[in-house]
């Protein structure tokens, strides 16, 4: 499913079965038939192209977000590993303050301050993942020092940083990995959102949430318009959730044993 | 147990100080100023130097922020720049809809998720808990907000069972009554719980599994009990520790996706009224919102971390941290 999602985004930077700026009123709502497969939307644009164009929206939001959680959250939580004492302590506090704010409200607070746009709400998601990224890592990290292999590392005269980057990055890779694909679908959800209350991705740039948010005010003319892209996102959401669940048996036999 | 009530509470305290310093401070960092992003960029120099006089921006700014917190604390908060209402007088009207909103979706959610989870359970690696997981499974990746239009479209556009939004007010006077309120809550209420349920349906599954492997489990089987007697004596209690916890973290994410079901219904609660003020740039209404719900989602998970000392004494030591 993701691997679709991924084929999509990408056929669609090459080819949409119509170009997602090409308006037809005279053929707007149009039911799906053989030109248009799943119909036309209010504008006369074909359904099947606005959603293979959004894809690549909400892949790159996923990647987006995702890295700024990588990129700053998993350092911090090495560094607190590494360093302990009041660094920890710091960088610990700092998360879970960043967690007690909803990450929607603060996607929000930004959106009045800057404008809406898809820069500001990838950001706000992005945010929302780093104190995500920092507990794990620390968690994860906390274990691998505790192993008898550091310590040998240690006594063999590696500093902190040799021993983050030989012996705990490559162990907690895995975590993170797993942690990855469901921060994904997190920020897919919330790019939706955001877009559905127009916060998020701005037209004419397609995206699957605003699709859903026009959708509504044809419901009574065109239903099946608010089911296909609530379907793309589910489907997008639900195949990165499983691919979590099997990275997580495949990368570590010993969860999927206690499950 | 007073130790560590009191710990939390300091915790509590300073996690509200930095949160009301940081919607404070972002709301300072505008591009521009507060005057300037309220009335726009049109606005002549005047008009913004009469906003700035009537915002006070031209106090300093630990002034400002001194004078809204204790403004916020006693419920003489500012007036909003569209309603011309003080924003306290606002919140409390819109939290009419909302908290209602919230608790139904959480009585929901509970109710749910606690039957499902335990049959779940109970019926470990059979049909019934294979088909609990595959629904749940569904359930975490259905986008709320696309639900609540599926519900409008199965029960007001094809059965026309109820309106596709809207509240009539819970009073009778207004044309609305508790049935009506309800009733219009109702399936808001249902896109709401749908995606928490999942959640904590697989969370309650889980505990009660990790439960069911402790020795005492073991040793009150052992004693003579039945599987029943175990479950519901034995289990369950201690079980309910990362259910709670989970349970916490959702009421706050239910309050804020309220935002987004909100504005599916056309629900007059709050996160219409933020909405609003966004549109309106109601700066003034955005930042007591905000500082509200924050509040709230803090409050919640504080009452958590009480409740889980209360049923896990272990926590009670003071290790908790």
């Amino acid at each position: 499913m993701v691997l679709l999602m991924v084929l999509c985004a990408v056929l669609s930077l090459f080819w949409s079965p119509y170009p997602v700026g090409d308006i037809d009123i005279p053929n707007k709502l149009a039911s799906p038939s053989v030109a248009h497969w799943l119909g036309t939307d209010s504008l006369g644009r074909d359904i099947g192209s606005l959603l293979l164009v959004g894809s690549q929206n909400s892949l790159l939001v996923g990647f987006i977000a995702v890295g700024i959680g990588l990129g700053v959250g998993v350092p911090l939580g090495l560094l607190a590993s590494a360093l302990r004492g009041w660094v920890e302590e710091l960088i610990m506090r700092a998360s879970d303050f960043t967690f007690a704010f909803p990450a929607l409200l603060s996607a929000i607070m930004l959106t009045a301050i800057y404008g809406p746009g898809l820069v500001v709400s990838i950001v706000a998601i992005g945010i929302f993942n780093i104190p995500v990224f920092a507990r794990i890592s620390r968690g994860a990290a906390n274990a691998v020092w505790a192993r008898d292999y550091t310590a040998a590392a240690r006594a063999a005269g590696q500093g902190p940083l040799a021993i983050t980057l030989t012996h705990v990055l490559p162990n907690i890779a895995s975590v993170l990995i797993v942690q990855a694909t469901i921060q994904f679908a997190i920020a897919i959800l919330a790019e939706a959102a955001l877009s559905y209350l127009g916060l998020g991705t701005q037209p004419p740039q397609p995206s699957w949430g605003r699709m859903l948010n026009e959708a509504q005010s044809q419901m009574f003319q065109a239903p099946m318009l608010a089911v296909y892209p609530g379907a793309a996102i589910a489907l997008a959401v639900l195949g990165l959730n499983l691919l979590g669940d099997g990275l997580r048996d495949v990368l570590d036999p010993r969860l999927a044993r206690q499950r | 147990m007073t130790l560590f009530v009191l710990r939390r509470l300091l915790s509590f305290v300073l996690t509200l100080l930095a949160t009301s310093v940081v919607v404070f401070a972002v709301l300072e960092l505008l591009p521009g100023n507060a005057a300037q992003v309220i009335l726009g960029e049109t606005a002549t120099p005047e008009s913004i130097a009469a906003m700035e006089d009537k915002l006070g921006l031209n106090q300093p700014a630990a002034t400002r922020y001194l004078s809204w917190m204790g403004g916020m604390l006693q419920g003489q908060t500012g007036l909003s720049i569209s309603y011309d209402t003080p924003t306290a007088q606002l919140m409390a009207e819109r939290m009419q809809v909302t908290l209602p909103l919230a608790v139904m979706a959480m009585g929901l959610t509970v109710a749910l998720a606690l039957a499902l989870g335990i049959y779940a359970a109970s019926q470990q690696n059979k049909a019934g808990d294979v088909g609990v997981m595959t629904l749940s499974q569904l359930g975490l990746a259905l986008p709320n907000f696309w639900l609540a239009i599926l519900l409008i479209l199965l029960f007001a556009v094809h059965l026309e069972w109820v309106s596709a939004g809207g509240f009539p007010g819970w009073s009778e006077d207004d044309g609305g009554g508790v049935l009506e309120g309800v009733k219009a809550l109702l399936l808001p209420a249902m896109a709401l719980a749908a995606v928490q349920t999942a959640i904590l349906t697989r969370v309650t599954r889980s505990a009660v599994l990790d439960t069911l492997r402790e020795d005492f489990v073991r040793t009150a089987r052992a004693k003579g009990l039945s599987r029943r007697q175990v479950l519901w004596g034995h289990v369950l209690r201690n079980a309910m520790i990362p259910v709670l916890t989970v349970m916490g973290l959702q009421f706050g994410n239910l309050i804020t996706s309220a935002i987004v079901i909100e504005n599916v219904f056309v629900l007059p609660g709050i996160g219409r009224l933020i909405f609003q003020a966004i549109a309106n740039r109601d700066l003034i209404v955005v930042r007591d919102v905000v500082m509200l719900l924050a509040a709230l989602v803090i409050l919640i998970n504080f009452c958590i971390d009480v409740l889980y000392a209360w049923i896990d004494p272990r926590l009670k030591a003071g290790h908790a941290g």
